[in-house]
């Protein structure tokens, strides 16, 4: 069998002196929407910002199309065809909508162009030139995920999209992702919310205290609620 | 004979001239400033000395080179500028991240070596340079008499501003520039490469201060006390108007330029200080600055 797109092995994170992730193992295939789950405090983040670079102490491996990207600069991880959406959102106060939206340079052709992500998202285009802070919550989201979108980088990052959203928002991010995902690219979401990721995801990592304890494909799901309840203390 | 408020208005004209080109160089030095604490995050002490060698190098051009002083507006900056780039990379790369303390005490360090060692070769009189003279004596307005040279220095300022101001508000480059003060490591996490453009950021800035001490060459002497003695007022400038603000540096640097010339007429003797006071009442009332956002 080939190689996964993004396969991390023994993850190990710091943040100063606390030791955070602890041996995470996981992998991603071209084309997947994977879902790691796990309580708050859990590790999903840091998993993330590890991958992106933006973890300034992780040792163990993470390879991206084969080559080994752990001990890289975060731009030149963004380089290599794979974007972050932060859990904060990471949209810039000082940047007007429209700048936001063009603010990551293309890294590889076959992003979506402004004409799609307006299409795709129309409030976007409206409000093109307020401040891009002055934007709704389920906004803001909508711009940090364009934004990443139009890279043309093929594995994206996408932290609790859905986190504080009204349902319909919630709705519109999910057909959002089905979109994405028929258009071919790859995506490795964090949700809590397992009932939204159940509409998108391939495949479930549980992550509990900086590990990886179980993974669950999507047809599985049903089968293993009660286990899952479990684990998210829901 | 014309008075206002019980003053000659020749004299009232003439000190707001002086005010408007100390204001000149209070606008493009703490410009630079600001831009570069905005992505730096240091106080970069360095600024006077940089613009004393502007300044120099203007002199060195003429009388090693025989360059004028025309191309010298060009080359000076782009020759302290790639000065800059040497000392972000060599030098304030490496105290990155670390307490504001060390950029300043690196920075004020090598501002006293600079000038120590110009004060060495050149004495502490300094060098003579000429107004170019297309740009001699004065012209009659009518109202007053107004010294070409002290014109186009207002001029060439406030065109230097506006498209320093242009570049960072209204371009690509500035969009980004803008995004990686606010937050550097996502802007990176994009693709961006952002040690390079806080390299480059710098140099900008030091080009600036090198284009001002090109202005300053002809108006008093060149010497190595120029920079230290006008960069103290900067600060106070920079505090006032809000680290970091860019249209803030620009209006306050001006402004305060002007409030230092009427001074001048009214009551002479707060001239020298009614900028820091000022500064005490601005730092009492509003501590983030007049154009400062708050955090
Ligand atoms: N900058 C930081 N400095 C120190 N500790 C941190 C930092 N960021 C996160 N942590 C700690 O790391 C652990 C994992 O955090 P992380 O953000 O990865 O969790 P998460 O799974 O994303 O949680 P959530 O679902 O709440 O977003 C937590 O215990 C958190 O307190
Ligand atoms: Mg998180």
């Amino acid at each position: 069998m080939a190689e996964p797109m993004l396969q991390v092995r023994d993850l190990h994170a710091w943040y100063g002196e606390s030791h955070i992730l602890h041996g995470i193992d996981f992998d991603v295939a071209e084309g997947e929407v994977v879902t790691l789950l796990g309580r708050n405090g859990a590790g999903k983040t840091t998993t993330l910002r590890s991958i992106m670079g933006l973890v300034s102490r992780r040792t163990g491996s993470i390879r991206y199309r084969g080559a080994e990207i752990i001990g890289e600069r975060s731009d030149l991880i963004a380089r290599r065809g794979i974007a972050l959406c932060p859990e904060e959102r990471g949209i810039f106060a000082s940047l007007s909508v429209a700048e936001n939206l063009v603010l990551p340079p293309v890294v590889a052709p076959g992003g979506l162009d402004l004409a799609t992500l307006h299409t795709l998202f129309p409030n976007l285009q409206e409000r093109s030139r307020s401040q891009g802070t002055r934007l709704s919550g389920g906004e803001q989201q909508m711009l940090a995920i364009a934004r990443i979108l139009r890279t043309g980088a093929r594995l994206l990052l996408l932290d609790e999209p859905t986190e504080g959203l009204a349902p319909v928002i919630v709705q519109q991010i999910g057909h959002t992702i089905a979109e994405i995902k028929a258009r071919g690219f790859t995506v490795l979401l964090v949700e809590q919310n397992f009932r939204f990721a159940s509409t998108v995801a391939d495949r479930y990592y549980v992550v509990e205290h900086g590990r990886v304890i179980d993974m669950i494909p999507n047809a599985q799901l049903e089968a293993n609620m009660d286990k899952l309840h479990q684990y998210l203390g829901v | 004979m014309v008075t206002i408020f019980g003053k000659p208005l020749i004299l009232l004209y003439g000190q707001l001239t002086l005010g408007l080109i100390n204001g000149a160089f209070y606008a493009l030095l703490s410009l630079g400033l600001a831009v570069i604490f905005g992505l730096l995050n240091i106080i970069n002490f360095t600024h006077g000395a940089l613009f004393m060698l502007g300044a120099f190098t203007t002199w060195a051009l003429l009388n090693y080179a025989g360059i004028g002083y025309w191309p010298s507006l060009i080359l000076a900056p782009i020759i302290i500028g790639a000065l800059g780039l040497v000392i972000e990379r060599v030098l304030i790369k490496r105290i990155a991240g670390l307490d504001h303390l060390y950029g300043l005490l690196l920075t004020f360090g090598l501002s006293l070596i600079i000038e120590g060692l110009m004060r060495n070769r050149f004495g502490s009189s300094g060098v003579p340079y000429e107004i170019p003279s297309v740009l001699q004596g004065a012209t009659n307005l009518g109202f007053m008499v107004l010294p070409r040279y002290r014109a186009w220095v207002v001029v060439a300022a406030v065109v230097m501003c506006f498209f320093t101001w242009l570049l960072i508000e209204k371009t690509r480059l500035g969009a980004t520039l803008r995004a990686a003060t606010e937050n550097a490591p996502l802007v990176q996490a994009f693709g961006v490469n952002v040690p390079r453009l806080v390299t480059l950021t710098y140099g900008g800035g030091v080009a600036l201060a090198a284009f001002a001490g090109v202005l300053a060459a002809p108006m008093n002497s060149v010497n190595p006390n120029m920079g230290s003695n006008l960069i103290v007022v900067v600060f106070a400038v920079v505090v006032i108007g809000g680290m970091g603000s860019i249209l803030g540096s620009i209006l306050t640097g001006f402004g305060l330029g002007i409030i230092e010339g009427l001074t001048k007429v009214y009551y002479p003797e707060g001239s020298a200080t009614v900028i820091f006071v000022v500064m005490a009442l601005v730092l009492l009332l509003r501590p983030a600055g007049l154009f400062g956002r708050a955090t």
